[in-house]
Order: C-alpha cells, then structure tokens, then sequence
C-alpha cells in the first residue's frame, strides 16, 4: 500500500512539541531500529496517522487530532533522541 | 546531518496574498508576506488551512518554492481534479486575499549549505517545488556547491519553472538540469519517452564514490523507485533523503 513518510507528521507533532519532532532519531520498541522519524513510513488512518518502522513494519506512532483534542500514541517508540537548539 | 531545531511550537499565522503567477496551465504560484514568519529553509513546506463559512475546515501541506526571503515566501500548488483545496487555491485565491499557514515545517529534507558534497536533486511532477526552493537558496547564497537536476514531468507542458530553470542552467555555475519526459516527449529530446531508469540516473547524476547528499521527492511510487535504482546503483541509503507527496499531504 503507497505509503507517505514522517515528514507530513511535522505540522501536527509540531503543535504539540517545542521541538522537530521529524529529525528526531525514534528507537523502535518493536526491533530496535534508531531511524530518523522522517524516515518512517506513514500511513492515514481516519482522522489521523499511523507511523510504522521502516525496517519492520511495526506501528511506533499514532496521533489523531480533531476539534480541540489531540491523541498520541508513542507506545511503539522506546526512545526518542532530539537535537536541542543550541 | 544535525540541524538545530526550532524551539517552540508551531502556530497558525495568517498572511497575505501579494502575487500570483501561473506557472503552466494547472499549476499556480503564490506570494504571501506572513508578519511573524521565523524564516525557513530550502526543503521545508507548511500547512495551509482554508476554513469555509460554516466552520469546516481543511488543511493540507506544501512544499515552499522560495529561498529564505525575511517574512515573504512563495508556494506552488498544482491543481488535482479531485482536490478539497488545491483548486481553490490555484484558481480562487486573489491578490490580497489572506491566507492561514503553519510553519515552517521539517528540518529533515532540507539542504544544508555547509554540506560540501555534491547534490543530487530528482523531481517527480510537483516534487520539484521543494527542490527548487534549494536551487534558488544555492544561488542567493552564491554557494558554488554543483548541483544536477533530474526533473521527470510527463510532457513538456507540465514543466514548472521551465524559462527559470534553463537561465540557470545556462548560467555556468555549478548547476545542470535532465529532462525524463515520461508520456510524451518534445521534438529533438535526448532520449525517447520513458520512466525514469538507471541509466538516466547514472548518466544525469553523480557516481556513488562522490557520495552526494540526494533529494528525491514527488510520489510515493515516483520516490521509492528512484531510491531503489539509486541504491541499486551503490549509493549510501543514509545519503538519500526523500519526502513523498499522497493524497493526504502536499
């Protein structure tokens, strides 16, 4: 199935964190796989995304966002490694 | 590559339509000036929100198509049939209309103008509104980095940014641009009509042990074809970025 990538998540994550989220490096609960967020393959379910890893094909992120409420599930994410401003 | 991130999140702003300009017949381009734009980089797109009277809104992303340019930017959109909101916006849309825009978004699929290899950039149709917004911040930065183009349309009348992109070819400064007509191609051409190849890539491109930083961008079967010739080819996976575009997105 065509997929889209971690980019289109930014606009939504970045309403909801200070920083990328995008060019974090998401560790994948799943197999272990440290990938940039970026590089994850996303796919629209309803009225949000389902991000999966890249190399297994496992679910690291769901977030929907509708009216006034947002729902993130990083529950397929073990670690995430952001680059502060400097 | 470690870009700083923006700290702070991402808000919607409104700005101002001051030009439009059509660049084919399906494809328009907009200027907006956004007071309160924390300034951008080549690669990165926004989200555009088009809310109509009953309260319904609509949101969709693109690609920004202009180099760092203080609070004005500029964006493509090409017209889809079956579009929710690209027919408004390259069709409805006037000068002076305002506009709610989120950005700028992903520091991912951006080029970093420290970087001193070689760039390779590969559009499929509109993908080549954010690789653009690279070629002309090169150049607004006199950046001497070589850069080579491989722009796959279907027929020459769906070329975005036709006369712009031959000045700058012709311009003799590191940049070089290769057609893939893939339908229809026009009289005289180099090669007949035909999908993108690793021929193309190889004789458009650069060699693997120059180890370009590439873009690939367009959709999702565009994108993940030409990475699978390009690795194919030896080159690093690590050194290719790519940003698909779907029904969903841009």
């Amino acid at each position: 199935m065509a997929h889209l990538d971690g980019n289109v998540l930014g606009g939504a994550l970045g309403e909801l964190f200070a920083v990328d989220v995008t060019t974090a490096l998401g560790q994948c609960a799943s197999c272990g796989d440290r990938s940039v967020i970026a590089r994850a393959m996303v796919y629209p379910d309803g009225p949000g995304f389902v991000a999966r890893c890249s190399v297994c094909g496992e679910v690291i992120l769901r977030l929907v966002r509708g009216g006034d409420q947002a729902w993130l599930d990083l529950r397929g994410i073990s670690c995430l490694e952001l680059t502060m401003p400097g | 590559m470690a870009r700083a991130a923006v700290l702070g999140r991402l808000t919607w702003l409104v700005g101002t339509v001051t030009a439009l300009r059509d660049e084919t017949p399906t494809a328009r381009t907009i200027a907006l000036d956004v007071p309160g734009w924390r300034g951008h980089s080549a690669g990165q797109h926004v989200d555009i929100r088009l809310t109509a009277e009953d309260g319904y809104s609509a949101e969709r992303s693109y690609s920004i198509a202009s180099a760092p340019d203080g609070q004005r930017l500029e964006l493509t959109i090409q017209r889809l049939d079956d579009g929710e909101v690209s027919p408004y916006l390259s069709e409805v849309l006037k000068v002076g209309d305002p506009l709610e825009l989120r950005g700028p978004i992903g520091g991912w699929f951006v080029w970093d103008p420290d970087d001193p290899g070689p760039a390779l950039l590969v559009a499929g149709g509109s993908g080549i509104v954010p690789l653009m917004a690279m070629i002309r911040a090169r150049a607004q930065d006199g950046s001497a980095v070589p850069f080579r183009l491989v722009y796959s349309v279907r027929s020459p009348d769906q070329v975005i940014y036709g006369p712009e992109l031959a000045e700058r070819a012709a311009a003799g400064d590191g940049f070089s641009l290769t057609y893939v007509y893939t339908r229809t191609a026009p009289p005289g051409a180099d090669r007949p009509a035909g999908r993108i190849s690793a021929g193309v890539l190889a004789q458009a491109g650069w060699p693997p042990r120059q180890a370009p930083a590439v873009f690939v961008c367009g959709p999702t079967g565009y994108v993940e074809a030409v990475a699978g010739l390009l690795t194919g080819a030896g080159h690093d996976p690590g050194r290719i970025k790519t940003e698909r575009f779907g029904p969903t997105g841009s």
